[in-house]
């Protein structure tokens, strides 16, 4: 089986406090630690392990700038076969739907039997999955957190995380597009060793031309939905914050669980 | 432009979805004279009670019946909606599994823009329709233009508009499904597994403790256990710890998980994203601790502790365990 993963360079907010910077344009870029989007790795692992069980191979797919070369190498170190960055000045300010016709050009210079991306990303939008099958005309699914591939089959059976912690269970004709939700595998470890191994392999860049991508198509120009500030609302008082020494806040907060019922 | 106003509604067992009414709220948001017409899909006798339901509510109801949509299968409705919806049609969808499954592919064919999760909607400006969403779940929000020229799909964050429940209108129920065309798609729906019943039922407790990323490492839940148990009770937990695999599916808070309504929440090392606070009902009385005093659940708690829980969380069950 041919399986592309779409994946994405993002600030981790696991390692950094996302803020907003002084005049609003932009989040505080200084110091952020970058790592792959946490559900884009979940879809390498995903298919990393379906190639495993069936055969093929699995190529990591990103569109960004060269910086996004680091977690194409981080994903290949992982078992990913091939990876292949997609960077090029005209696709800057893409929003979701230029993303996705990017990666829908590169999509169509192979003959993938499943493309995955993460159900997520940074920015919440979880659109570039869904958009991108649509562009292939190949049938979608969101959300996934259960794949069964057989051998040879025509279909597969994908679970998808619905509200309530339900799974709804769907039969889907391949090829198609799925966007995976966090929790579906276990994502492998991968060490310092293991990027050293991959250091050296080639990981060729499409841009524009190479794609056969009109520059007007994609980029900030082609978006239809703009970023115009970023900003923290005021949403009032917020809690009121226990002040003081380990101690006493125990203490202030012993007698509001009382008072509350939290505590007999 | 948006004349009328789409939304479609989701519903279950004969009854709209809180958020059919929260999307009225939403358009008269986007343009407060537009006409509002509710789309409602599905089979049988469901489909008509909420059919009457929502012409209460909405100036027209399209109802669609057909067998084969007993199920909202959303590669099928996408096609549905393509078949129905005039040219350069604005549409609201909730931002449920249904909206996210359904609407970005929806967009590229209708070709028009596709506005994801909105918060809030500031209003329309000539064809830019000004509206708010979050990144990085929740930690910074940002106003965005959606250019609606070509129409749009808006999915509308559940929860987030308030609900027109004035039922003013009086809206005619129009059985458009003989319009419905080929629904034929590479996906077939074959059932729903409900979740699994866990060792303890965390939807049934009055007080919770609950733990997210911030305890770290496995090892450390011990300490939230040992404060559940000096309080009596149970831990519950955000979903970055059944991602984990640390804790079992039926303890998790969240949209995705259980919806609890307890008197007291204890949220420990939570960063308190819409997900998790869509499962919790009934206003209780919300204690956060965490690190980081930017965290959004302090925007939520009634009371707050800016601790590290692996610091705090043992101190204050010492003081519990002792008094």
């Amino acid at each position: 089986m041919e399986i592309l993963v779409c994946v994405k360079r993002v600030p981790d907010t696991a390692e950094n406090e996302i803020e907003v910077n002084r005049d609003g344009t932009d989040i505080e870029r200084d110091d952020l630690v970058y790592s792959v989007n946490e559900w884009d790795n979940y879809a390498v692992e995903e298919a990393i392990q379906i190639r495993d069980r069936v055969g093929g191979t699995v190529t990591v797919v990103s569109v960004g700038d060269e910086e996004s070369e680091e977690i194409l190498r981080r994903e290949m170190a992982m078992g990913a076969d091939k990876g292949v960055l997609l960077s090029d000045a005209a696709f800057e300010g893409s929003d979701g739907r230029g993303v996705a016709a990017i990666l829908k050009a590169e999509a169509e210079k192979g003959h993938y039997d499943l493309i995955l991306t993460g159900a997520l990303a940074d920015d919440g939008a979880g659109e570039v999955g869904g958009m991108l099958a649509a562009m292939l005309d190949r049938p979608y699914a969101s959300l996934v957190n259960h794949i069964e591939v057989e051998k040879g089959q025509p279909t597969i059976k994908v679970g998808r995380e619905i509200e309530g912690g339900n799974q709804e269970m769907n039969e889907i004709d391949l090829p198609c597009v799925l966007s995976i939700q966090t929790g579906i595998n276990e994502p492998r470890y991968v060490g310092i060793r293991g990027i050293r191994k991959v250091a050296s392999l080639d990981i060729p860049v499409h841009g524009a031309a190479d794609l056969g991508i009109a520059p007007e198509q994609v980029g900030a120009a082609a978006a239809l939905v703009k970023r115009r500030d970023y900003f923290v609302p005021d949403l009032g008082a917020g809690a009121e914050i226990l002040e003081g020494s380990t101690e006493e806040v125990i203490d202030k907060l012993i007698n509001i669980l009382k008072a509350q019922g939290g505590l007999k | 432009m948006a004349d009328t106003i789409f939304a479609y509604i989701t519903h279950g067992n004969a009854v709209a979805d809180d958020t059919a009414l929260e999307m009225i709220g939403a358009a008269r948001k986007i343009s407060p004279a537009a006409a509002l017409t509710a789309i409602v899909v599905g089979s049988g006798a469901d489909v008509d009670a909420v059919c009457s339901q929502m012409s209460a509510s909405f100036n027209e109801v399209w109802k669609i019946d057909d067998a084969v949509l007993a199920y909202p299968n959303a590669e099928m409705i996408r096609k549905l909606l393509v078949n129905i919806l005039p040219e350069q049609a604005v549409i609201l969808v909730p931002h449920d599994t249904f909206g996210m499954d359904l609407s970005p592919g929806l967009s590229i064919k209708l070709d028009c823009a596709f506005l994801s999760d909105a918060v809030d909607i500031e209003g329309l400006e000539g064809t830019v329709l000004k509206a708010v969403r979050q990144e990085y779940g929740g930690a910074v929000s940002t106003h965005v233009d959606c250019d609606v020229s070509r129409g749009a799909v808006i999915n509308v964050r559940p929860g987030a508009f308030a609900a027109d429940e004035s039922k003013s209108a009086s809206g005619k129920v129009v059985d458009k499904s003989s319009l419905a065309g080929d629904l034929s798609c590479g996906r077939r729906f074959l059932e729903v597994v409900e979740a699994e019943v866990g060792d303890v039922d965390i939807t049934k407790a009055e007080v919770l403790v609950s733990v997210g990323r911030g305890i770290e490492d496995e090892e450390n839940l011990e300490i939230v256990e040992e404060l559940a148990e000096a309080m009596g009770t149970v831990v519950s937990c955000s979903r970055p710890i059944v991602d984990a695999k640390w804790m079992e599916k039926s303890r998790q808070v969240g949209t995705s998980g259980q919806t609890v309504k307890p008197k007291v929440y204890l949220a420990l090392g939570i960063s308190g994203s819409f997900q998790h606070l869509g499962g919790l009902k009934g206003n209780p009385f919300i204690v956060a601790v965490n690190k980081n005093p930017k965290a959004p659940i302090f925007q939520v708690a009634d009371v707050g502790v800016v601790d590290d829980i692996l610091e705090f969380v043992p101190e204050l069950t010492e003081k519990i365990s002792a008094a």
